[in-house]
Parts: structure tokens; C-alpha cells; sequence
């Protein structure tokens, strides 16, 4: 494969030019990871876009309440009818995109920065700074990610806030000890330490060069924890410890019309469902590519 | 370090709870002014005048001979209300995870030995299974099966063991349905590698039987990979518990740990999370321990240190 270059090189050292068949390069970003990895990332977009412009396209005020259309299917320009207290279940859909979007948002960049520092700083020290690291980041692995999240919410009140910084802690641990395996793969590399022979400080060639070379796996890591982070933070306001109702909210959605489960209207709960499963699958799909073109990349 | 671990985890429970904004005082009283006189009884009777150590040691000695404080909206023993409930929650997650186990490896077992339709149709179908958080599978099962099909009920906890595993059968499918996606996923891959690993492809070519070609050759080193995830999985059950708990109406531990969050009520708040975290550190030291039984070289490696 080598060979499919400018030459062959015979065992004679002799170099014979062979004609140019340019390789093509392994496809690097979005377009690497192939039709599943793109229609993830379309979802993905127009979630987020969702997320950012809900409120003003919903075609309703989601949260005005008119209880004779308590359970009403669909009828012309409500889409998907009325939920429990008769309001348009397509406008709070499209408003609650905002706060089920912007908790897992805030999980995975205050975990990814934590995580990725201590990973670098353990990774880089080396020695008593990486056996404390990674001892204090052992015990955390003993808090699953729920029940800190419920702990949180109890002590300081139900609320998104709580909820959300709680994960970030109980997810650290797991972007830590990824990113940190690697970083010390990385810190072994002669280029950092060429660097360090001209002199460059280790906060410069960690910035300018390690952290970079991190970013692909970072940048993976944190889809896959987007869909995480959705998944939990949609259950604690499913419990009534997240997102405070009436405020629109996929999670609150479900709970607050699981009743209509029962009595034959499942529209306002499974639709909401529906919202959460088809943007989390998007997240780990693309997750999971964009992992696999970072290790592929990383060998 | 278990000890260690399980020390830190209750710390950082007992200090969570002492940072809590609100005076526990105001909260035994319900809110009324008492005189100074009952409020230095009080202090006095909870340890609430020392120093918060002596405090987290009072705590800790009373948590190790059981008596985990009393519920403030119940006035009962915290042990007493997690011990009746408690078996609901671990019979949940038992029943998960033997679905998990089975399901989850034998699909994933079938799909890494066949390539093909049914290696793909798998990939698929775990791919979406793996991104429904249990409270959605939850609704859906009810949906179909209790309010179309009338299988089985809806909510509650049964009263003998029939009724109970009729109860439990839906919660226990909602409980595991994305993690044996995840454990599928993960045993189909470690088949496939190990199946076109040089010995393997060896043994082939010398004509061993398939049967003890997969148990000998494939399982036994796919096993490491599938316990890992098998394990972590099955550990992070007893956590999520609490949503299908509340989403069926179980009486077990999450769903009173959620109920007693809302309302505050800390000392159960504290007991549970005790409880729980212990659970979840247990499962990860037995999947440890199966580590050294699967694979020889983890004991022979350990001693070698």
C-alpha cells in the first residue's frame, strides 16, 4: 500500500518511477465519518437550531394553558394536538428544545475542560501529581452520574443548574482517563521533546501542541457525551428535579402527560420521547465515528 | 482502596447534606421559633454545638451500627424504610441484568459469528435501542403492553411471587433496554476481533470444530471485554432504578430517594445515596474478582508486583 506513491523501491535501492495514482487522502472531518455520520450531524444541526430559535417559531404561546382542549388530537395547525392543560404540544416541543439542549451543552464543556486539564496536568507531571489525579478520579468513578446529579438537587434545590454542574463532576473522571492514556502516548513523542530542548515552556507546548493534538478525541468524546448527558438530565427533570414545570421541556413533557399513557392520548408524552431518542441517537452515531477517525488518526 | 473509596463517598455525602442551605433546627421544628432554652437541648441531643468532624464521626459510628438517622417527613427509622424497600430495587436490578446478560451477549454473540443480514439488522437496531433513556422505554411498554395488549399491569409492586415477577417484567425490560443495546454492541465487536485473530484463523484451517473452536478460541478471550462493559453497565442500573421506580409507581429504594428529594427530607436523602454507592462499589469489586477468573494472567500479574 506504501507503495502506491511517486515510486517502488526494489530491493536493489534502485527507485523506479511508477505513474503518479494519487491515493486519495482518508477523508479528515465531517465527511470521514459517511452517510450515517452526516444525517447525525444534519440532525444534530437542526436541533441545535431548534434549540436557539424555539421560542420564536412556535406557532402557539407553549405555555398558555386552555383546559377544554385538555387531550385534544390533532386538528388543523396543531400538529400534534393539545396536551394535559390544552396547550399546543408542536410549540412546547419546539421551546422545550432550548433547556433539554443547553444543560447537556453546559455537562459537556465543564466536564471537557476539567477533565482535559487534569488529564494534561497528570499526563505532563507524571509521577506524585498523575497518582493523586488519578486516585481522586477513582473514587469519583464511585458516584454514578444520576444519583450525584439527585443528591445535588436535594441539598441546594431542584433546578437545571444543580443538575447539570453535579454531572459535569460525575462525567470528568471518564474524559479524564481517556484523555490522559493519550496524553501520555503524546508526552512520549520526540516532538515535545524537541520543544522542550529550544526552550519552549510547558504551559506553551501544552496549549500550542499537546492539547491540539488532543482535539479530535476531545471533540468526540464530547458528542458521545452529549448524548449522555441528554439522557440523564431529561431523567431528573423526568423526576421532577430538573427543569421545574410549567416550563417546556422534553423531559418534563413526558412526565407531566404519562397520565395520557394510560388513558388512550400517548401523543404529547411520546412525541417529546421521540425528540429526546432521535437527537441522542444522532450524538452517538456521530460520536462514535468521529472515535474511530481520532484513533485511527492516533496511530 | 474499596475502604478507601467507600470512606470518601460517605464524606462527601455527609458534607453535601451539612453544606445544605436552611437550618436543621427550623427543620425538626417545622418552621417555628423555639426558645433558647429547647434549642440548646436540640443542639445538644443532634451534636449540631461541635465541630463539623466530630459531627461526620458521630454520623459514621452511628451508620456503621446501622441507624442511618430518622426520616423527617415519616418519623420513622431510615433504616427501617430502606430495608423494606430495598428488595424491590434489587430484585429490579437482578432481573435486568439476568436480561441483559442473556439478551445482550446472545445477540451480540449471534451477530459477531454471522455477518451479514443479521450482523447488520443487529447493528441497527441496537444503535436506536441504546438511545432510549429508560423512562421513554418505559412509556412506549406501557403503551403497548399493558394499555393495547393488557399482558401485564401497568404500576405497582405485586403481592406474591407470580403477581411480582408479572409486576417487575416491564420495569426490569425498561431498566435494561438501552444497556443490553450497549453490551450487544460491545460483544459483537470483541467476537468479530477475536474471530479474525491469526490463531483463530489457525485453528480453522486445522479443521476444529466450530463449537469448540468459538467456546475455546473466541469466548474465552472475547470474555474480558464483555465483562468490562457487562459490568459497568449492570453497576450503573442501580442508579437509573430510580427512574423506572417512579416511572411504574415501584416501591423501591430510587423512587423513595427522588420522593425524599423533593421533599428534603435529608437524612433519607443521605441514607439512600449511602446505600446505593455502597451497591455500586460492590458490583465493580465482583467484576474485578470475575477479571482474575477469566483471565489467569490479571492474579499471575498482581502477584508478579
Amino acid at each position: 500500500m506504501s507503495a502506491a506513491g511517486g515510486g517502488a523501491q526494489l530491493s536493489t535501492g534502485m527507485v523506479v518511477a511508477t505513474p503518479v495514482t494519487r491515493r486519495p487522502r482518508p477523508l479528515t472531518g465531517l465527511r470521514g465519518t459517511g452517510v450515517a455520520g452526516m444525517v447525525s450531524a444534519a440532525v444534530i444541526a437542526i436541533a441545535t437550531f431548534v434549540a436557539i430559535f424555539g421560542p420564536l417559531l412556535a406557532p402557539y404561546n407553549p405555555n398558555l394553558p386552555n383546559l377544554s382542549l385538555a387531550w385534544v388530537g390533532p386538528v388543523g395547525g396543531h400538529l400534534l394536538g393539545f396536551d394535559f392543560q390544552g396547550r399546543d404540544v408542536f410549540s412546547r416541543l419546539l421551546a422545550g428544545a432550548q433547556s433539554s439542549m443547553l444543560g447537556p451543552l453546559a455537562v459537556v464543556v465543564l466536564s471537557m475542560i476539567a477533565g482535559a486539564v487534569l488529564a494534561v496536568v497528570a499526563a505532563w507531571r507524571r509521577g506524585a501529581a498523575d497518582a493523586v489525579i488519578s486516585s481522586g478520579l477513582d473514587i469519583l468513578f464511585a458516584f454514578p452520574g444520576i444519583l450525584l446529579a439527585v443528591l445535588a438537587t436535594a441539598v441546594f434545590g431542584a433546578g437545571l443548574t444543580a443538575a447539570a454542574i453535579a454531572l459535569s463532576i460525575a462525567y470528568m473522571p471518564y474524559v479524564a482517563r481517556v484523555l490522559r492514556g493519550v496524553a501520555l502516548r503524546e508526552r512520549s513523542q520526540p516532538y515535545i521533546a524537541a520543544l522542550e530542548v529550544q526552550g519552549s515552556s510547558a504551559t506553551v507546548i501544552c496549549l500550542r501542541h499537546l492539547v491540539p493534538n488532543l482535539l479530535p478525541l476531545i471533540v468526540a468524546q464530547g458528542t458521545i457525551m452529549f448524548g449522555w448527558a441528554m439522557v440523564d438530565l431529561a431523567a431528573i427533570s423526568y423526576l421532577g428535579l430538573g427543569v421545574q414545570p410549567p416550563q417546556a421541556n422534553w423531559g418534563v413533557m413526558i412526565s407531566e402527560n404519562q397520565t395520557g399513557i394510560v388513558q388512550g392520548y400517548p401523543l404529547p408524552a411520546l412525541s417529546a420521547g421521540l425528540c429526546i431518542v432521535a437527537v441522542v441517537i444522532a450524538f452517538n452515531v456521530l460520536g462514535e465515528r468521529l472515535f474511530a477517525q481520532a484513533e485511527a488518526a492516533g496511530r | 482502596m474499596l475502604a478507601a473509596s467507600l470512606l470518601i463517598a460517605s464524606f462527601v455525602i455527609f458534607a453535601a447534606v451539612y453544606l445544605a442551605p436552611g437550618n436543621p433546627l427550623s427543620a425538626l421544628s417545622g418552621g417555628r421559633a423555639l426558645p433558647a432554652s429547647s434549642i440548646r437541648v436540640l443542639e445538644a441531643r443532634y451534636h449540631l454545638n461541635e465541630p463539623f468532624l466530630a459531627q461526620y464521626w458521630y454520623w459514621l459510628t452511628n451508620v456503621l451500627h446501622g441507624n442511618l438517622g430518622i426520616s423527617i417527613t415519616l418519623r420513622e427509622n431510615v433504616s427501617t424504610l430502606i430495608g423494606s424497600r430495598i428488595w424491590t430495587t434489587a430484585g429490579l436490578v437482578l432481573y435486568a441484568s439476568v436480561l441483559i446478560l442473556l439478551f445482550g451477549i446472545g445477540m451480540g454473540i449471534v451477530a459477531g459469528l454471522r455477518p451479514g443480514f443479521l450482523d447488520t439488522s443487529t447493528l441497527v437496531v441496537t444503535a436506536v435501542s441504546a438511545a432510549v433513556p429508560a423512562f421513554v422505554a418505559a412509556i412506549v411498554l406501557i403503551l403497548v403492553f399493558s394499555v393495547k395488549l393488557g399482558w401485564f399491569p401497568a404500576l405497582g409492586n405485586g403481592t406474591d411471587l407470580v403477581s411480582n415477577v408479572q409486576h417487575f417484567t416491564l420495569p426490569a425490560i425498561a431498566l435494561a433496554f438501552s444497556a443490553l443495546a450497549i453490551v450487544a454492541r460491545v460483544t459483537r465487536t470483541s467476537i468479530r476481533e477475536e474471530g479474525e485473530r491469526e490463531h483463530v484463523q489457525t485453528a480453522v484451517s486445522r479443521g476444529i470444530p466450530a463449537r469448540q473452536l468459538i467456546r475455546r478460541h473466541i469466548l474465552r478471550n472475547a470474555a474480558i471485554p464483555i465483562t468490562t462493559i457487562s459490568g459497568i453497565t449492570i453497576a450503573s442500573l442501580i442508579a437509573v432504578a430510580a427512574v423506572v421506580e417512579t416511572a411504574f409507581s415501584l416501591n423501591g429504594l430510587g423512587a423513595y430517594l427522588v420522593q425524599a428529594a423533593q421533599s428534603k427530607d435529608l437524612a433519607v436523602v443521605q441514607g439512600i445515596s449511602l446505600v446505593l454507592v455502597t451497591a455500586f462499589v460492590l458490583v465493580n469489586l465482583l467484576v474485578d474478582v470475575l477479571y482474575a477468573v477469566l483471565d489467569p494472567r490479571v492474579s499471575l500479574g498482581s502477584r508478579a508486583q
